[in-house]
């Protein structure tokens, strides 16, 4: 196998008596989509933030495109290009969808110690982000208040935002939270369409956008990793059912179906 | 700034600039030290609504550095170096000094912690201040107008007032300019959502930290003015209750609108002034208390008032141009 874009080594992280993250170890292949699933309290967004520098691990040591980041701040993985986007949606609702993006292109354009041109005129930020946002399918939208868009439009600028810092890894954290049908549908065929060009960390509860968008599923209970593997392996382990009984495995079988 | 606040801020400054040819006229050149006092103050608010309107950082010690621009003026006059050359650029310069040390330290909080912390620094300041009986320790010392050999006299009240004056006028440009560059931009975003900065990949707290030391050297110069005003300096010039005045005036015209606050320091100081004599009118004596009346003031202008007396203007305006369209 090539070497991992992404390597968690017996990473461990507890509060208190709860153990979070319990002696992991998963490799983040290059170009793939790997979504990690599992129950509430399973320790996804424990995991999320160490991946993504907000918590520092108890043990264990995280490594990015062959090099050590367990201590990096959380820009400094960004500047290395580890994108994310976060659960909550995380924008700048007075901004517009267009300064929005020209955010996250400034974030990769040198410094900001840039004190005297006005940044709306700026072509050099404006065109990359007006070029992310045609693609992403906001292009219309450019000049709207972010506060105005709807929910799964927020949703889109912020994946937006995240690939307009051309990451070559890209951690999402429950991009379909809390939308539609028709919004998760967007969602997914936006997603297929960035697939190949860079390596996808994907954390989403909605088991059909898991199936068909992951090449491999890593699933989560207290903070360990009870399996790794492709979509149809993972929906035939024996250990996997017995983690989601009830209405989760209901879920589980519906989209092996629809994807069957 | 949009167009709007463009227009309110040229007609506040033409105002401004107004007042020595008309309080001359009437023959009451008392309102020219009055007003001077009013750009003073409104160019320390300028400042902080730079950090806390723009930045959200919420500096409640903003008057330390008013204080060390005023105290740099005084001490250079003390030693008998009353060169404005020399004491403007080195008040400008220990202000921003002072400021990258506090706001090192405070950046690293955030919240409440970061309040308390830059009012703790601004109360050190002020005891130091008090403890140096070289320097009048309590009652502060005198300090002569600074000098600039050639280029103006701060003795002719008007002149002094056109400098305070173009001094305020320029920091609103290199602000407004500020604002809207790159710079300004992070600032802005940091403002709203840190977090999300810092996943973009900013070192928000380099920008913060240089953002909180323009702040800082503005309100430096503001200090300067400020003993040139009085001929004065002392400690008072540092206490919290100061620095408290400077927030109101940035809450009361309007967070992160840089020209809310002019009008909020005009509108504050004029109270001030004239508060004690309206009441005087109603009851003897009743001047001395006139606290009584504007603390409630303050508390309906934060409740009701959002927006400040800049949105005042600004609704007015959006009313206006709604019966046209």
């Amino acid at each position: 196998m090539v070497e991992p874009v992404l390597r968690m080594e017996g990473l461990c992280k507890s509060f208190g008596s709860l153990i979070a993250t319990d002696d992991l170890h998963l490799d983040i292949a290059q170009g793939e989509i790997h979504a990690i699933i599992g129950p509430n309290g399973a320790g996804k967004t424990t995991l999320v933030a160490q991946i993504s520098g907000e918590l520092r691990p108890d043990r264990g040591r995280i490594s990015f495109a062959g090099r050590e980041i367990t201590r990096l701040s959380v820009a400094a993985r960004s500047a290395l290009g580890l994108a994310r986007s976060f659960q909550i949606t995380s924008i700048f609702p007075d901004f517009t969808a267009l300064d929005n993006v020209a955010l996250a292109v400034q974030a990769h354009a040198g410094h900001s110690f840039r004190f005297w041109r006005p940044a709306h005129g700026d072509a050099a930020l404006r065109q990359p982000a007006g070029e992310v946002l045609e693609r992403i399918g906001l292009g219309a939208r450019a000049n709207e208040p972010a506060a105005n868009l709807s929910h799964g439009e927020q949703r889109q600028l912020e994946i937006a935002m995240a690939l307009a810092t051309e990451p070559s890894l890209l951690l999402l954290d429950e991009p379909m939270a809390g939308m539609g049908r028709d919004e998760s549908a967007r969602m997914v065929a936006l997603l297929q369409s960035v697939k190949g060009r860079l390596t996808i960390v994907l954390i989403e509860h909605d088991m059909d956008a898991v199936f068909a968008l992951a090449d491999r599923i890593t699933v989560l209970v207290y903070g360990r990793a009870i399996a790794t593997g492709r979509p149809e392996e993972i929906r035939a382990n024996a250990a996997v059912r017995a983690a989601y009984l009830g209405t989760e495995n209901a879920s589980l079988d519906s989209a092996a179906d629809a994807n069957a | 700034m949009n167009r709007r606040q463009i227009w309110l801020t040229l007609i506040t400054l033409t105002l401004f600039a107004l007042v020595p040819p008309l309080t001359s006229i009437f023959g009451q050149p008392f309102y020219v030290d009055l007003m001077a006092r009013i750009m003073i103050f409104a160019l320390a608010a300028i400042s902080l609504d730079f950090i806390l309107g723009h930045g959200g950082m919420v500096s409640f010690g903003h008057a330390a550095y008013m204080g060390i621009g005023a105290y740099t003026v005084g001490i250079f006059s003390y030693y008998g170096i009353d060169n404005g050359f020399i004491q403007f650029p080195l008040a400008i310069a220990a202000a921003a000094l002072i400021g990258l040390i506090f706001g090192a330290l405070s950046l690293r909080t955030s919240g409440v912690y970061f309040i308390m912390i830059t009012l703790a620094f601004a109360q050190m300041l002020y005891f130091l201040a008090i403890s140096l009986e070289e320097f009048g320790g309590d009652d502060g010392m005198a300090a002569s107008r600074s000098k600039f050999a050639g280029l103006i006299d701060l003795n002719d009240s008007n002149q002094f007032y056109y400098l305070v004056l173009a001094c305020l006028a320029l920091m609103l440009f290199i602000l407004h300019r500020l604002v809207q560059s790159r710079f300004g931009m992070v600032i802005r975003a940091c403002r709203t959502n840190e977090k999300r900065m810092q996943a973009l990949g900013f070192q928000t707290y380099r920008y913060k930290l240089t953002a909180f030391v323009i702040a800082a050297s503005m309100c430096g110069l503001s200090g300067a003015l400020f003993a040139n005003l009085n001929e004065f300096v002392s400690p008072d010039a540092m206490h919290w209750t100061r620095s408290g005045e400077i927030m109101i005036m940035v809450i009361m015209g309007g967070i992160g609108t840089l020209i809310g606050p002019v009008l909020g320091a005009t509108g504050f100081l004029l109270l001030e002034e004239y508060l004690p004599e309206w009441m005087e009118m109603f009851m003897t004596d009743a001047g001395e208390h006139w606290a009584i009346v504007m603390g409630p003031i303050l508390i309906v202008i934060v409740l009701f008032g959002r927006g400040g007396i800049h949105a005042l203007f600004a609704r007015k305006w959006l009313a206006r141009g709604n019966g046209h369209g």
